[in-house]
């Protein structure tokens, strides 16, 4: 059974649905990533999972039930964690202080999982008493995935983590994805860098208007020419 | 030496007490502009009906013949500031928490909470009338007067045993909010709403749980200094009403939504308008020793007549609003 | 639409022919006059609110003008006053105002001769303070001397016809908001709320203290009325309840026409491309502005011609009760009422400010006779059980009406936030 399926998902912000039956499963051991042009409806997928939005047609199954429409205080402690893409850092709270908000759910004793999100990014740590808003891009992002992981989840979704970085920031951040992966997260993303990121992906999701256009490996998609023609732009 | 005794008892006490009551008034505010981003007129009635429950407990104490060593007033104060929380939430959840759940624009919120505030204070006056009480009609209010001539004062230097349990309860609230707002798990939730809801939404932060304990905080502490400022002057139905805008220019001064400005922006505001009413020739009057006869001091040298007290606060704040919106501690922007 | 207006209308008039036969006609015809001034009031505040997005909290601050401004336009001449020193030591007041102005200016241009940053600060904050004592200087002398016997007590009036006096509330009312409107409508709608409300209230502190200017808390009365008044029927050898009809639908009648005249232009000017382009501001700033629109100057017109409406009719009121107390104006009772007038009315709509008015007039000034009513039934009945009357009726029941204001206006936005006749959405293409 996969760790999250969506099924035939139809929804928006109230007006003309938005996606129109989206189809995604992820394992636990899957890094998904999710492509397509502007407006397609890519963040507005994660958002409809993590109950940003109303869904108002098809199921999200995760951990064996439908989840659709729950809210986030519900969600994470179910094992889902949501990075946005942008203002996704409390830039008045220290850095460790944004930690503390991620495990906000949790009631036991959340230091070792602090401690295993400084080990992934050392710089966390010899920043942890300044304002996140002090920080550059690159850390921010850090700061934000840190604070999603410190839930514990079983599934991380991330909207754009390489949105607006340098790219020696952008091969760090895609690498530190791949190793949270080897230790038993489950990731769906959505990525610009789509070539980049399909590289790594062992699902991959062409999305347009809403609609799933191609679904297949990472590896799959970058190899078929319709794929890379329309979605990928020319090859580097 | 007596010219300054006489500075401290016109101004460093009357500032610090009307700033302490601004102050707490003012986190109220900036509490809930933080958390529901609307400006919340009622607060003044959370500050005035805080301090009739608190009169009317105190009432209560003196009819069963209860008597403490310290003013009524104060001992009942807890009580008083759970009452006035409840009524705080109820208030939310009558009035504000439907129009929320509409998705109504903070504009519509204030104009409820103007509504609000007629209600109350229509049902303050229904219920008390329009005329004063006073705390102090059973019990004596203390006054210590400490002899001066050691230093060369002529002046004792005055102070009221209210006047001084206010401080002291201030600084303790403070202190508490201070500690709740950084060491607790819910007051780091709290800071966090504020700098950014949405995020906080998506972090699984229970955001109703948040707004409820905002708006238990801006009824407790609203009533303490309710309370506090009956206590030191008089209790009438438009008691905070009065004040309610010097508080929000405390709050805009100290930046919207920053706890620690709202109380930097009491203070200032307090010690503005006791400043800028003092008449400095009670000051520098040994000066006129010293001056030649044509530039003697007159016999009121004050920045602004008195009757323009309040007047002050608003210029302050129309001042902030233009000069930097944002505040000193840069709150919400404009 | 239509037909829901005419019928909230007519239930409008028969209400008023409820209350003039349960009340009486003269006190009736008073309330009327009252109602017109306030839907003129309204109608400002539906214009810079309902039309602009505008939001304004300081009416009070207008009416208390358009009131200062009548007083002084139609009250009689003090002689005293112009026959002694007063009116010079005023000019050198205003001289020394003049100056104070322009040390002002001087410091905001301190760039120019390269003094920046901080020391321009400073150098501004000390401008101010100079300019300050420098007025005080001058005014404080000439105030004092004024208030004296010698002095006049105060400045007096100018014996002008007092629709001059109107006018000249308009104008004062303009000229204070271009002041405002151009240093506050860059700030968001909840600070502009709060410092409007801000400066209504210095505007109040100034006019209920200038004792020289406005004779403050001493208050004129009794100030002429444009139209005959009922002395003047009487003296013509009418009966006293006639004279008292007669006089009002005087009034009344020439409030009416003011009213209807602005209405008409402001239907017009709303339905033109005016029009079009405030709706267009008010409903997409970002957009408006994109498209080249000086939204800052359209909505600085917008505010100064809704606060002219409030200035004439404040004016109107004071002019009607013949007498301008300061301390009489309150928050509650000239800048909160307008408002539930305008949102129960139906923002952005003119015959639902209209109506809002003086349905809110109407029920504001019946709660206090009704809710004494009610009291001293429950009184008797409560009397009968044994528990005693109720204390203190009459000072109760004429606090009844603030939380009727409340109560109305948190109905109001909770089940009909768009009014009870609410704005007709034209859709522009
Ligand atoms: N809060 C919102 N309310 C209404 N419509 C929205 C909202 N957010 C997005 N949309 C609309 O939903 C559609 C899809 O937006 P979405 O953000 O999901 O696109 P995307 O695939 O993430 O694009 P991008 O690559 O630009 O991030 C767009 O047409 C957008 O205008
Ligand atoms: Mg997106």
């Amino acid at each position: 059974m996969p760790l999250i399926e969506l099924k035939h998902v139809v929804g928006g912000y109230g007006g003309a649905p938005i996606l129109n039956g989206v189809n995604i499963a992820i394992e636990k051991s899957d890094i998904g990533v999710i492509v397509g042009p502007n407006g397609a409806g890519k963040s507005t997928t994660l958002k409809a999972i993590f109950g940003l939005l109303k869904v108002t047609g098809g199921t999200i199954d995760f951990g064996g039930e439908n989840i659709a429409n729950s809210l986030p205080d519900k969600l994470v402690p179910k094992g889902l964690s949501f990075v946005p893409q942008e203002k996704n850092v409390f830039t008045s709270m220290s850095v460790e202080e944004n930690l503390e908000m991620g495990a906000f759910t949790r009631t036991d004793d959340f230091s070792s999982t602090m401690e295993w999100v400084y080990e992934m990014f050392p710089v966390l740590r010899e920043k942890r008493r300044q304002p996140a808003g002090e920080l550059s891009g690159g850390q921010r992002q850090m700061v934000a995935m840190g604070r999603a992981l410190m839930s514990k989840p079983t599934l991380l979704m991330l909207d754009e983590p390489s949105a607006g970085l340098s790219p020696r920031y952008v091969i760090e951040i895609f690498e530190t994805i791949q190793r949270v992966n080897k230790e038993g997260v489950g990731i769906l993303m959505v990525e610009q860098n789509a070539r980049q990121a399909l590289a790594f992906a062992s699902k991959g999701f062409v999305l347009a208007s809403g609609q799933n256009r191609f679904t297949g490996t990472g590896a799959e998609l970058i190899a078929d020419p319709e794929v890379a023609k329309s979605f990928l732009g020319a090859e580097p | 030496m007596t010219e300054l005794i006489f500075f401290t008892n016109q101004v460093v006490i009357s500032g610090l007490v009307l700033g302490c009551i601004y102050a707490l008034g003012a986190i109220g505010i900036t509490l809930v502009f933080g958390i529901l981003r609307f400006a919340h007129f009622a607060h003044s009635e959370l500050m005035t009906g805080g301090a009739f429950i608190a009169f009317l407990l105190a009432s209560l104490f003196a009819a069963w013949g209860i008597v403490t060593p310290i003013p009524t007033g104060f001992v009942v104060l807890p009580i008083a500031m759970v009452l006035a929380a409840i009524l705080a939430l109820g208030i939310d959840k009558g009035f504000y928490a439907p129009l929320r759940k509409r998705g109504a624009k903070p504009v519509t919120l204030l104009i409820a909470s103007i509504g609000v505030t007629l209600m109350i204070q229509g049902l303050i006056r229904l219920f008390f009338g329009a005329g004063s009480y006073s705390f102090f009609e059973t019990e004596p209010k203390e006054v210590f007067r400490m002899d001066m001539t050691s230093i060369g004062s002529t002046r004792p230097l005055v102070i009221t045993e209210p006047q001084v349990l206010m401080i002291l309860v201030t600084l303790v609230s403070v202190l508490a909010l201070h500690f709740f707002l950084t060491r607790s798990r819910l007051g780091k939730a709290m800071r966090a709403m504020a700098d950014n809801a949405d995020l906080a939404q998506v972090s699984g932060i229970n955001t109703a749980l948040v707004v409820r304990v905002t708006w238990i905080i801006a009824g407790a502490l609203g009533c303490m200094a309710g309370t506090m400022l009956a206590l030191d002057v008089t209790l009438k139905p438009d008691l905070a009403f009065n004040i309610i805008l010097p508080i929000f220019a405390a709050a805009i001064v100290g930046g919207l939504g920053q706890a620690y400005g709202a109380i930097a922006g009491g203070l200032l505001i307090g010690f503005a308008e006791t400043l800028a009413v003092f008449n400095w020739t009670m000051l520098l009057r040994p000066l006129n020793a010293i001056l030649p006869d044509w530039m003697q001091l007159p016999p009121t040298l004050a920045l602004v007549p008195t009757e323009y007290k309040l007047t002050v606060a608003f210029v302050i704040l129309v001042v902030t609003l233009l000069v930097r919106p944002t505040g000193i501690f840069k709150g919400a922007s404009s | 639409m239509i037909q829901r207006s005419l019928t909230l209308f007519g239930g409008l008039f028969v209400l008023i022919l409820l209350m003039g036969w349960v009340m009486g006609a003269p006190f009736t015809s008073s309330r009327l006059v009252e109602a017109a001034a306030y839907a003129l009031i309204a109608l400002g505040l539906n214009i810079q609110w309902g039309y602009g997005g505008l939001f304004n909290f300081g009416i009070m601050g207008f009416l208390m003008v358009g009131g200062a401004a009548v007083t002084f336009i139609s009250y009689p001449v003090n002689p005293v006053f112009w026959g002694s020193e007063g009116p010079a030591m005023l000019g050198r007041a205003l001289l020394a105002f003049a100056g104070g102005a322009l040390i002002v200016l001087a410091a905001r241009k301190a760039d120019r001769i390269g003094i920046t940053g901080k020391w321009k600060a400073a150098l501004t904050v000390l401008a101010w303070f100079v300019a300050y004592v420098l007025y005080r200087s001058q005014l404080d002398p000439a105030a004092a001397y004024i208030e004296s016997a010698a002095g006049g007590g105060w400045v007096g009036g100018l014996g002008g016809h007092p629709i001059l006096g109107w006018v000249f509330g308009g104008i004062l009312a303009a000229g204070i908001a271009y002041v405002v409107g151009k240093i506050c409508l860059g700030l968001r709608t909840d600070y502009l709320a709060i410092a409007t409300i801000g400066i209504s209230e210095i505007i109040r502190a100034l006019i209920k203290n200038m004792d020289w200017l406005t004779r403050g808390t001493l208050t004129v009365s009794p100030i002429p009325w444009p139209t005959p008044l009922p002395q003047d029927f009487q003296a013509g050898g009418m009966n006293i309840a006639t004279s008292l009809l007669a006089a009002r639908a005087g009034y009344l009648l020439l409030a009416l026409v003011v009213l209807g005249v602005v209405l008409w232009l402001i239907s017009r000017a709303y339905a033109g491309p005016w029009g079009r382009m405030m709706r267009a501001i008010r409903d997409n700033h970002i957009a408006a502005t994109s498209m080249g629109k000086n939204v800052t100057a359209r909505q600085l017109e917008i505010f100064v011609f809704g606060s002219v409406l409030m200035g004439i009719g404040g004016a109107m009121l004071v002019s009607f009760v013949q007498i301008f107390d300061p301390s009489s104006y309150q928050p509650i009772n000239h800048t909160f009422l307008i408002w539930v007038m305008v949102i129960v009315g139906g923002a952005g709509n003119n015959w639902g400010a209209l109506f809002g008015a003086v349905l809110l007039w109407l029920i504001w000034v019946v709660s206090e006779p009704l809710s004494k009513a009610v009291f001293e039934f429950v009184s008797t009945w409560s009397t009968q059980f044994g528990w005693g009357a109720i204390p203190e009726i009459e000072a109760r029941s004429a606090q009844m009406r603030v939380f009727v204001l409340g109560l109305v206006i948190t109905i109001a936005l909770r089940f009909a936030p768009k009014g009870l006749i609410p704005e007709v959405v034209k859709r522009e293409s």
